[in-house]
């Protein structure tokens, strides 16, 4: 008994050290996004002295640095990340009910297509992808969400599919007798029980959409949108030019909003990713 | 019985009758976005890899000729086999790790919940933002030895390895501890009982009963491993670049899915017909994999 004691003290001291060395890289990020850019290459891990510290200067040449203010690509990648998921969510729990309740030759077909879809890289179809997208003007923030709906509607179906296939279909027939048209029966009686679903589903298209590089590069309008993945990529692809505080800066706020999603959804998102995993 | 019964009369059951007339609201959005966003670049794509093409209009049939040049492109090649190797190395290390984080957090610890939190955080930052602060930390490493993580490419594949540690292990320890905690708890008692030691414990005991964990995690881990773009592209971006004698430029440390990017958006126009074919290869690698995954999870499920 006494020796387990001591293995749990000795194992909560060693994962406190563990943890420690595991936030080092975001607390480094912390450090320089107060130092002046000559001094983040060279002292990148000491704490900013009365030389090297810049102040809250890096912030505010950060949020309009590259000419392209931070607030607008925040916005942008802020405002995608939820009318996708918003989109996603309800369009496609609509489609996996209707696949599994009417479940004709036809469903079987879109479902399984969807069950492909969910195998295929992203490179296999980012060119003819984003000529598709450029041709039906879907390169804007407000029609981007139909290119995610489009291309992330795969796992989601999948997801909801296997769910509704668990609730009995006697109740939503109960409601049918009561009068209910699909449209009532959907929103009253079916989508409450999908909730749990729902939270995973969006947990998954969140993440994915809100830190996505690629598709938002090739499919939007590169002059006039960019999200946060797209701005600090541009930032740092001009090679040594780029202020390294100031950028510094930029990656801290673009990390702030994530962590404090994260503390407060936590349990959401772990759920989430574990029911995501299993099921992909 | 109840089952089947249940089934014969959902078969045309009353819902079935009134919601397929509502198709248009609850099939039609999700399936012109699919058509749009997936169907038809897939198709297209197909179609585009048997052609020469600089846009999608001036495309011209010509067979097999872009996958011959893909297979004898040695960039290609070259990252393939540095993708292979980058992804069995992380398979290995993040699984063995992952795993070891999850079986002692789901021991009696104080603060486990604290240090699952704390593993689990990197995960939620993208890809592009993940590799600048890595850059950023290795340079300031290497710095001091007067080199750079974009001047070998030993540096750049263990810094990517270093990162992708960092930001899977904690993904991976939560699919594990979903596993470890589903582990019966009196098959636990039974082998204290008769006598068995932790290690006997955790290797007759809690290891096979989290197999399909571990199978979940390694198909996973590995075919991230085959995809990884954005991680790539941020930290090395493919540098050090080395000259072969015949004047072909190999980027050492570029994965299959940036060498594909690459050929499609790089300077030679004219190479597009053989990127659309790589992607294609690509993409039949890419599914074997969840394919063979499928098939093995199958067969367990079976045999239990």
């Amino acid at each position: 008994m006494r020796n387990e004691k001591r293995l749990s003290t000795f194992m909560t001291v060693l994962f406190t050290v563990i943890c420690v060395i595991y936030v080092l890289p975001i607390l480094t990020v912390v450090l320089n996004s107060f130092k002046l850019n000559t001094f983040v290459k060279t002292e990148t891990f000491a704490f900013p002295t009365a030389q090297s510290y810049a102040g809250f200067k890096n912030f505010e040449t950060g949020i309009t640095l590259g000419n392209y203010p931070f607030f607008k690509a925040a916005f942008y990648s802020l405002s995608i990340t939820l009318t996708s998921t918003l989109l996603i969510l309800v369009c496609t729990s609509m489609a996996a009910w209707y696949i599994n309740r009417v479940n004709s030759r036809f469903c079987k077909a879109v479902y399984y297509t969807c069950v492909f879809s969910m195998v295929v890289p992203f490179q296999m179809v980012m060119f003819t992808l984003s000529k598709t997208a450029d041709e039906l003007s879907l390169n804007t923030p407000w029609t981007i969400p139909i290119v995610y709906l489009g291309f992330g509607a795969g796992l989601a179906v999948f997801m909801f599919t296997g769910f509704v296939k668990t609730i009995p279909i006697e109740i939503e027939e109960a409601a049918y007798i009561d009068g209910c048209n699909p449209l009532q029966t959907y929103f009253r009686v079916v989508f409450p029980m999908l909730k749990p679903t729902m939270i995973s589903v969006g947990v998954l298209e969140i993440m994915w959409v809100w830190n996505d590089y690629l598709l938002p590069y090739l499919v939007l309008d590169r002059k006039k949108y960019m999200t946060i993945p797209i701005l600090i990529q541009f930032l740092k692809g001009s090679y040594g030019t780029v202020d390294l505080g100031a950028t510094m800066a930029l990656i801290l706020l673009s990390i702030i909003p994530v962590i404090v999603f994260y503390l407060f959804c936590q349990k959401y998102i772990i759920k989430g990713v574990a029911a995501g995993a299993v099921k992909g | 019985m109840g089952n089947k019964k249940r089934k014969v009369l959902s078969g045309d059951s009353l819902i079935q009758k009134s919601l397929r007339k509502w198709f248009p609201l609850f099939l039609l959005p999700m399936l012109l976005s699919f058509i749009i966003g997936f169907v038809y670049p897939f198709l297209r794509g197909i179609y585009l890899s048997f052609c020469t093409f600089r846009t999608t209009s001036d495309a011209k049939l010509t067979g097999f000729g872009n996958y011959a040049k893909a297979l004898n492109d040695p960039t290609f090649m070259h990252a393939f086999w540095y993708t292979a190797l980058f992804a069995v190395v992380s398979v290995v290390l993040i699984n063995l790790f992952a795993f070891a984080v999850a079986y002692a957090l789901t021991q009696k610890i104080k603060g486990r919940n604290l240090f699952r939190t704390v593993f689990f955080m990197p995960n939620l930052i993208g890809g592009i933002v993940l590799g600048y602060i890595w850059s950023m930390i290795f340079d300031g490493i290497l710095s001091s030895m007067n080199t750079s993580i974009l001047l070998e490419t030993k540096y750049g594949f263990w810094g990517l390895i270093i990162l992708m540690l960092w930001q899977q292990i904690g993904y991976m320890m939560i699919i594990y501890i979903a596993g470890l905690q589903a582990v019966p708890d009196d098959m636990l008692e039974a082998a204290k009982i008769d006598g068995a030691n932790r290690w006997q414990t955790l290797f007759h005991v809690t290891i096979p009963n989290v197999m399909p964990s571990i199978t979940i995690c390694m198909f996973l881990t590995l075919s991230n491993g085959f995809k990884l773009f954005d991680q790539n592209l941020a930290l090395t971006g493919g540098q050090p670049f080395i000259q072969n004698a015949d004047g072909t430029v190999v980027k050492t440390t570029e994965m299959l899915a940036l060498n594909i990017y690459n050929t499609f958006y790089g300077a030679n126009v004219s190479a597009r017909g053989t990127a659309q074919a790589k992607a294609v290869l690509f993409f039949i690698l890419v599914a074997a994999i969840s394919l063979i995954q499928l098939q093995y999870t199958h067969k367990r499920e079976v045999q239990q």
